[in-house]
């Protein structure tokens, strides 16, 4: 995991679920905004997770639980497609607010993420 | 309000409008559950076996509490009431117990400090979960047309 490249994607997937969430609510159906949004907080976990396999190798390895970190890991990056193809199937607002749901979720899983990685001292 | 025929008997449908998202979070909160209890499972299940045994109970009733809320049909929705009571019952003694009986639980779980380390959703999502399905409860037929002018979506 790289700090800054953490920071960012909490950053983003934040972002993206705060807007989906409020869009939601003020009655929104999924859209290319929300819905690319969604798919951005995907992206970036995948990023994450090619880091993440990388890291080790040059000496940045996690200080916390490594199994805990991966179970985080993978069990993240299956929300976004997971919202994103609820939004597709349901096309009502509460879609949008589930896709907000998501981002949210992530946003929380990569701050456990972080905190295992860089603060935990197992 | 899209998809739904009224079923006369299961009464109105539960995975509709608000529901959805209900049922989202409840499936949220699943896999977390799910997650955390794998991990703990792979992990070192000598360490603390009481809990760890709760993590995986709680995730299966999340698992089977997001299907009955999803499914329709009478009997499903009382495997929703069930599962719901269960977990506002687990959240409150695990709570509690956690509070005043920490050697028992070492470890967390989902229910641990009424569900502190998850933001308080496991103690909130049961209430909103009951409130759901009183409102989608089944009445009988005669009561139909009165429902349907009071469950806008």
């Amino acid at each position: 995991m790289i700090e800054w490249f953490a920071y960012a994607q909490i950053a983003v997937a934040l972002a993206a679920g705060l807007l989906a969430v409020a869009l939601g609510l003020i009655g929104r159906r999924p859209a290319d905004l929300t819905m690319g949004a969604t798919a951005l907080v995907g992206v970036l976990l995948v990023v994450q997770i090619v880091i993440s396999l990388l890291a080790p190798a040059f000496g940045n390895t996690a200080t916390g639980s490594a199994l805990e970190f991966w179970v985080y890991l993978v069990s993240a990056v299956l929300l976004p497609p997971l919202a994103i193809v609820w939004g597709l199937v349901d096309r009502t607002r509460w879609s949008t607010v589930v896709l907000g749901v998501a981002s949210l979720a992530v946003a929380v899983m990569v701050y456990r993420m972080y905190q295992i990685w860089f603060v935990q001292v197992a | 309000m899209t998809t739904t025929t009224p079923s006369r008997p299961t009464g109105p449908s539960r995975s509709t409008g608000v529901g959805r998202v209900l049922i989202a979070v409840y499936g949220l909160l699943a896999l977390a559950a799910t997650g955390r209890s794998v991990f703990q499972l792979l992990d070192d299940f000598d360490k603390a076996p009481v809990a760890y045994s709760l993590s995986a109970l709680a995730a299966v009733v999340y698992i089977v509490a997001t299907v009955a809320l999803i499914a329709p049909g009478a009997v499903w929705y009382r495997v929703a009431w069930i599962t719901i009571s269960f977990e506002l019952l687990g959240v409150l003694v695990v709570g509690l117990l956690s509070i005043f009986d920490p050697i028992l639980f070492p470890a967390k779980t989902v229910w641990s400090g009424f569900g502190a380390g998850y933001g308080y959703v496991p103690l909130v999502l049961p209430v909103l979960g009951m409130l759901w399905l009183y409102s989608r409860r089944p009445r009988p037929a005669a009561e139909l047309p009165v429902e349907a002018q009071s469950t806008g979506a």
